[in-house]
C-alpha cells in the first residue's frame, strides 16, 4: 500500500440555490480502503458521491486524485475528456438501479465489453474472452452472455452492473446504494461478491448506503451523514459498536432486531 | 402575368443558397462533421430527399449537368420526378450518363462508373447520425464526437457477431473519415464504402428534416470500421448480372412471377444500359435491345 493517499478532498461544499446539499466535507482515501457514507435520504451523501465522481460540480472546495503516474489532479480543473476517461477507465460508478448503468438493449457480453471497446479494444475474440471470464466472476452463467440485461433479474442485472464495471480495472469504484431494492438473501450473496472483489483487487470504494449492515460489512471506515454535514467520521466497528454523535446514536438504535 | 409565378434560380432565393453554402463549406473543412443549418420547406415531403436537393439546389450553376438515381436507377419515381424539378426551376442540363453528369444526387447508391475529379456526388440522408440508434439523445453523441468517443459504435458491430456470427449491417455501415469523425455514409449498402476511400469527387451529404449537412472532400480517407479477427468485408454475388451479365457490382433481386422466378440485375441501370450497348449479354437478356426510356 502506498503512503499517500488515492483522493483528497477538502471543504467540499454544493448548495441548491439557497439549501444545503452538502457542506464542508473534508477526507482522505487511501488505496484499498473502503469507505461508508450513512444517513437517512436528503441527508446528501448522494450529492456528496455526484460532487466527488464529477458528475456534479460542487459549489466550492477541491478534491484531488492520485493518478496512476503517482501526480495528483484536481478534479474539477480537469478538461471534461480527461474526466469522461477517467470515468470509464481507472473509475467505476455503480448506481442503485442498474438499468441507469447498463445498456438495456444490447447483450450482457457488449455491456461488459463496451468499456474495452471505448479504450480502443479492436479484437473480437479477446473481448469476448474477457467478458466471458468477467461474467463468471460475478457468477453469471457462461450461456447467458448474449442475453439482453432486461432478461436478468434484479440480483443478476446489479452483479452485470460491477462486471461492467471493473472490467478496465479500475482503482476507484464509487456505488450508490448497490443493494437498494435487493431482497435480503440476494443482498447477501451481492455484499458477499464484492467484499471478495474489493479485496482480490485491491479497489478502493467510496459506498453510499443507509443501511448500517451494508457498511458493516464492506467498509473499513465511515462517515454518518445529516443536513449535509458530516455529524461522525471513524472506523466502521468504532462507530457502530460505540456511536458518540446523538444522531448516530439513533440510527444505530433504529436497526430492528429479528 | 406570368413572372408572378415564376421561381429564383434553382427554386431557393438567394440568402438561402448563401447560408446552405457555408454550411458545405464547413463540412468540406471539417470532414465527416455534421453541420447543422436551416433546412428549408422544399416542394416535397420529408424522406423524399429534401435535404439532398437543398445541397444541389445551392451548387449548381446554369452549366451544370444534372444526373439523379434513386437505388442506382434512373428511372423510378423519385429520380425522374427531382430530375423533373430541376429541369423546370433550374433548367440544366440532364443525363442518366455517370460519366457526363457534374452533379450526381443520389438515394442510397454510389455509381459503378468511378467518379473522377471535379464531380460531385450529394446524398440524400434520413438519419445523419450513426450512434443515433445506440444513444438517443442529440447532446450526448455530440459530445461523444466532440471527444472521440467512438466505442460504443463497436458495440454495434459486437453485437452484430454476437447474434450472427459476422458483421451483419449491410448498409448505413459507419465509417471513420480522415481519422477523426465517425459518419453515416447514408443508407448505401456497404458494397460502396470502398469507394468513398479516396474518391477524386467531392462528396456531399444533406439530411433535410435533421438539418444536417456533411461532406468528404477529394482524397479522403474513409475507413469501415471492423475488428481485427473481423474485417470489413463487401457483399458478393454468386451469378453475374442476369441482363449484362457484369461481374463485382451491386446486384437487385427481381421478383419475375409467383412460381419463385427471379433474376439479379444491376442495381446502376446507366452502367447496365452502357455494357449492353456494348454488346455483352446475360443469360435472361431479351434478343434486340429494346430503347431506353
Amino acid at each position: 500500500m502506498s503512503d499517500e493517499p488515492l483522493l483528497r478532498v477538502s471543504a467540499l461544499s454544493k448548495f441548491y440555490g439557497s439549501r444545503v446539499g452538502c457542506e464542508n466535507i473534508t477526507f482522505d482515501l487511501w488505496p484499498g480502503e473502503v469507505l461508508a457514507v450513512v444517513g437517512e435520504s436528503g441527508s446528501g451523501k448522494t450529492t456528496l458521491l455526484n460532487c466527488l465522481s464529477t458528475r456534479l460540480l460542487p459549489s466550492s472546495g477541491t478534491a484531488s486524485y492520485r493518478m496512476r503516474d503517482g501526480q495528483f489532479r484536481e478534479l474539477y480543473r480537469m478538461s471534461e475528456a480527461e474526466r469522461r476517461f477517467l470515468m470509464r477507465t481507472d473509475w467505476g460508478f455503480v448506481h442503485q438501479n442498474p438499468a441507469d448503468g447498463l445498456r438495456m438493449t444490447v447483450s450482457a457480453g457488449a455491456n461488459v465489453g463496451e468499456r474495452l471497446m471505448a479504450v480502443g479494444d479492436r479484437h473480437y475474440g479477446k473481448i469476448r474472452a474477457t467478458a466471458v471470464d468477467w461474467l463468471s466472476r460475478v457468477e453469471i452463467d457462461e450461456d447467458r452472455i448474449d442475453d439482453e440485461p432486461r432478461a436478468f433479474s434484479g440480483g443478476m442485472r446489479q452483479r452485470l452492473q460491477i462486471a461492467r464495471n471493473l472490467v478496465t480495472g479500475p482503482r476507484l469504484v464509487f456505488m450508490d446504494e448497490p443493494t437498494g431494492g435487493l431482497d435480503v438473501s440476494v443482498q447477501a450473496r451481492l455484499l458477499d461478491l464484492l467484499r471478495g472483489l474489493v479485496t482480490d483487487l485491491g479497489l478502493a470504494a467510496i459506498v453510499v448506503t443507509h443501511d448500517l449492515a451494508v457498511a458493516r460489512l464492506l467498509s473499513q471506515r465511515m462517515m454518518v451523514m445529516k443536513d449535509g454535514h458530516v455529524v461522525e467520521s471513524g472506523l466502521t466497528d468504532r462507530v457502530l459498536d460505540d456511536p458518540r454523535a446523538p444522531y448516530t446514536q439513533l440510527l444505530v438504535s433504529s436497526i430492528l432486531q429479528v | 402575368m406570368t413572372d408572378i409565378a415564376t421561381y429564383n434560380f434553382a427554386y431557393l432565393d438567394e440568402q438561402t443558397k448563401r447560408m446552405i453554402r457555408r454550411a458545405i463549406l464547413k463540412g468540406i473543412a471539417i470532414p465527416g462533421y455534421q453541420v447543422p443549418f436551416a433546412s428549408r420547406e422544399m416542394p416535397m415531403p420529408y424522406g423524399w430527399g429534401t435535404g439532398g436537393v437543398q445541397v444541389t439546389a445551392s451548387i449548381i450553376g446554369p452549366d451544370d449537368v444534372l444526373k439523379v438515381i434513386d437505388q442506382g436507377a434512373d428511372d423510378t419515381t423519385n429520380a425522374v420526378s427531382i430530375r423533373a424539378f430541376f429541369k423546370k426551376v433550374a433548367n440544366v442540363a440532364v443525363t442518366t450518363e455517370t460519366a457526363k453528369a457534374t452533379i450526381v444526387q443520389t438515394r442510397h447508391r454510389i455509381p459503378e462508373h468511378p467518379l473522377t475529379s471535379g464531380q460531385v456526388l450529394v446524398y440524400q440522408v434520413p438519419i445523419p447520425e450513426p450512434l443515433r440508434f445506440l444513444e438517443s439523445r442529440e447532446t450526448e453523441t455530440r459530445k461523444m464526437h466532440a471527444l472521440e468517443e467512438y466505442g460504443l459504435m463497436h458495440v454495434k458491430l459486437y453485437e452484430d457477431i454476437a447474434r450472427h456470427g459476422r458483421i451483419a449491417t449491410t448498409y448505413a455501415y459507419p465509417v471513420k473519415v480522415e481519422g477523426r469523425y465517425v459518419m453515416d455514409p447514408s443508407p448505401t449498402p456497404k458494397f460502396d464504402n470502398p469507394k468513398m476511400h479516396r474518391s477524386p469527387a467531392l462528396q456531399l451529404f444533406g439530411a433535410g428534416r435533421e438539418k444536417r449537412i456533411y461532406a468528404v472532400p477529394p482524397f479522403t480517407e474513409v475507413v469501415s470500421l471492423d475488428f481485427e479477427d473481423h474485417p470489413f468485408e463487401v457483399q458478393t454475388f454468386d451469378q453475374p448480372c442476369a441482363l449484362c451479365a457484369a461481374e463485382n457490382v451491386y446486384l437487385d433481386e427481381v421478383i419475375l412471377d409467383d412460381h419463385g422466378g427471379h433474376m439479379f440485375v444491376c442495381s446502376d441501370t446507366d452502367h447496365c444500359e452502357k455494357r449492353r450497348e456494348a454488346g455483352h449479354r446475360g443469360h435472361l437478356a431479351p434478343e434486340t435491345m429494346e430503347p431506353a426510356q
